[in-house]
């Protein structure tokens, strides 16, 4: 056994708590290695001086402060009540989900449909506005017999 | 003939609703966690606010406690995550006091007289060695790092077990182990000259 495994073991060697083989094998080379063995030695003094320190007492009042917060600890609901109240805190987000959502509807209504039927309607009417033109319909002879000259300049006339 | 019910026992009994199981817990385990609690912290006045806190929470967590580990592995765990958090806002704390105000002394030993009495030391002498030797192995502990403190002081005084501490502290025994060594030789290295001497004998 190397020094460097040593490390994972001697202290359990020192409390006594490493299997027979285990146990063997650090004996084993402690027998060989002087540093491990003072290493050991040392270890075995430092828990010595640990077990010097004194345990105190806890005060007078200890068990009746842990009375009093036991005391002032809310009490439980019965189970069947507990599950039919939803924790306040799940209720809050529920809430607040419920009013974005509501709130988020109003705000992106969808724009007015324009029926399919009210397009014909808006093409007659354009007709209608084109026909209404009165110095329009008179040319539109000579603009069918010369379709190269540019449609004259008209001012567009008041409905 | 009477029996004594183990901590798993009184813990599933404080569940059925049984308030003097919960009496025996505490009269059970008030001592190892007070005194676990007073090492970690260093104040014995916090010490004791924590082992309260601890038994407030097994408490609370009756209804839902399941006996799927040591009964001492949970409840030193809670001991332990309410040690370090502890240590933690107070480093916090005494960051923001030390921005704040000049340090006006060292309080490193305000709380920490271990309950003895003069009488038993007729030899004033002998007895202020003996609490020079003490103020120095309590010293050589509370300079340990968090974590190294808690394992030692879980392995050396509550007596548990490798499995056990490695749950507490959330780490595989190997680097358990490895922590305990750097503990020790930390320990033997602040602790030279006591060690030196009970070596030599």
């Amino acid at each position: 056994m190397s020094c460097q495994k040593m490390e994972t073991r001697i202290l359990a060697y020192v409390d006594g708590g490493l299997r027979e083989g285990e146990r063997a094998e650090v004996e084993k080379h402690l027998e060989d290695c002087a540093a491990c063995r003072l290493r050991a030695n040392e270890f075995r003094a430092v828990g010595d001086l640990l077990d010097e320190l004194p345990m105190i007492e806890p005060s007078g009042a200890f068990n009746a402060r842990v009375h009093a917060l036991i005391a002032a600890e809310p009490e439980k609901r019965s189970s069947w009540l507990a599950w039919l109240t939803p924790a306040p805190r799940i209720a809050f987000v529920a809430s607040l989900l419920l009013v974005a959502t509501v709130w988020l509807g109003s705000q992106q209504a969808p724009p007015p449909q324009i029926a399919e039927t009210d397009l014909p309607v808006v093409e007659n009417a354009d007709y209608d506005v084109i026909s209404s033109f009165a110095p329009l319909s008179d040319l539109s002879q000579a603009q069918s017999d010369d379709d190269d000259n540019d449609v004259p300049q008209q001012q567009p006339q008041q409905m | 003939m009477t029996t004594t019910r183990s901590d798993v026992q009184l813990m599933l009994d404080v569940k059925a609703g049984d308030q003097q199981s919960f009496e025996l817990l505490l009269q059970r385990y008030r001592m190892p966690l007070v005194n676990f609690l007073y090492r970690m912290v260093r104040s014995r006045e916090q010490a004791e606010d924590l082992a309260q806190e601890v038994f407030l929470r097994v408490y609370r967590a009756r209804e839902d406690y399941e006996p799927s580990a040591k009964f001492t592995t949970w409840l030193f765990r809670i001991a332990t995550n309410l040690a370090l958090n502890s240590l933690r806002d107070h480093r916090y704390q005494k960051l923001e006091i030390s921005m704040d105000a000049p340090i006006v002394a060292d309080a490193e030993d305000g709380d920490e007289r271990p309950m003895e009495v003069a009488d038993e030391h007729p030899d004033i002498e002998q007895h202020l060695v003996e609490e020079a030797r003490k103020k120095m192995i309590r010293h050589a502990i509370e300079k340990l790092p968090e974590k190294q403190r808690a394992a030692v002081l879980l392995h050396k005084y509550q007596e548990l077990d490798y499995s056990e501490i490695s749950k507490i502290l959330r780490c595989s025994e190997s680097a358990l182990k490895s922590l305990l060594f750097r503990a020790y030789e930390t320990l033997r290295v602040e602790l030279a000259p006591l060690v030196a001497s009970s070596v030599k004998h």
